[in-house]
């Protein structure tokens, strides 16, 4: 096979990934973008190490690090997000303008009423 | 004359016939290869958000299969399990705690997306480029031993890899505990839930109640 279908592949996979943590607002599709990224890298990884005929197999050890990393990865995100959507009522990465949590009186209150208020008041602070 | 130049031109017989060569593994890699581009795509721009976690699905599963091809069996198995099996679920999860909206968002796409697009296909058409131009006469030998079946992937992971991997192992778990932590219902116990309860607006009747709520679990756990 020839090198450069995989090569091409991944390229043109990161470069979608990379629109779409460029574009989108929301954060969970985000963080979907940010697999594909890491998704290309695993496919360069792998076809490089089958090219080279690596000994070692270097590539394929770090495509599984890096899928568990990319796991963890995404535990965390989904966490983080969550608790930002618990916080300001939005997981909009557009509103979240601020990188001091309770800024101002009006950020949302935190705990279990991640109604439309808060959210509102976000976006009118912002 | 004839002696050397029979290399050079074997090469340049076998290589515009390679590049092109109709074998059934580059067919098949090319089509799942079109296909999981275009799950990709339009998993980065549909308006519906749960739509956007399935196709990311079908653009996963593909890469799997373009594992397959290249031989790398375990790993394909392993973003099967990992990817397929977890990480959409996971972001589906997601989608749905934080009542994402079913059906059509507008708003989906924030508004510098044709700058996105302006600097993602800047950026493809430099890096397809640099690989084409230097990856011209590079051939995969699909041929030959395995590469990456279990055999081969379990013994160089545990042969020459075991440190990384113990590594990694401590980072999972230290990932999956922040994880919990974080994503755990404030207020519950804990100073997270305290401190932030004091931050935020909630009568202070209430973080008295759940102060005395913590603190009993802990007495009775004694």
């Amino acid at each position: 096979m020839h090198l450069a279908y995989p090569a091409v592949l991944s390229a043109l996979l990161f470069c979608v990934g990379l629109y779409g943590v460029l574009a989108r607002r929301n954060a969970i599709l985000v963080l979907m973008s940010v697999e594909l990224m890491l998704n290309a890298v695993n496919l360069n990884l792998v076809a490089f190490d089958v090219w080279l005929r690596d000994a070692l197999h270097a590539g394929q050890a770090l495509t599984l690090f890096t899928i568990a990393i990319a796991a963890a990865e995404i535990g965390i995100g989904l966490a983080i997000v969550l608790m930002v959507y618990r916080n300001r009522g939005s997981s909009d990465v557009d509103r979240l303008r601020d990188t001091a949590e309770g800024h101002g009186p009006g950020e949302g209150p935190d705990t279990d009423a991640p109604e439309a208020a808060p959210a509102h008041t976000t976006e009118a602070a912002a | 004359m004839i002696l050397a130049s029979a290399p050079q031109s074997l090469l340049a017989a076998t290589a515009p016939q390679g590049f092109l060569s109709p074998t059934g593994v580059e067919i098949a890699f090319v089509l799942v290869g079109i296909a999981t581009l275009g799950a990709a795509v339009i998993t980065v721009t549909t308006r519906q958000l749960v739509h956007a976690a399935l196709w990311l699905v079908v653009a996963l599963g593909g890469l799997a299969v373009e594992y397959l091809l290249l031989t790398a069996e375990f790993i394909a198995w392993v973003q099967v399990l990992i990817y397929v099996g977890s990480v959409v679920v996971l972001l589906l999860f997601g989608l749905m705690l934080t009542r994402a909206p079913i059906g059509r968002s507008p708003d989906a796409d924030s508004g510098n997306r044709w700058v996105a697009l302006a600097v993602a296909v800047a950026s493809a058409a430099a890096l397809v480029w640099v690989v084409v131009d230097a990856f011209r006469t590079q051939w995969i030998d699909l041929d030959g031993a395995v590469q990456g079946s279990t055999e081969v992937t379990g013994s160089i992971l545990f042969r020459h890899w075991v440190l990384p991997f113990e590594a990694l192992s401590v980072l999972l778990l230290a990932a999956l505990v922040g994880a919990i932590v974080l994503s755990r219902k404030n207020g519950e116990n804990g100073e997270n839930g305290e401190t932030e309860a004091g931050a935020g607006t909630e009568p202070p009747t209430a973080t008295a109640t759940e102060t005395a709520r913590s603190v009993t679990p802990d007495k009775e756990q004694r």
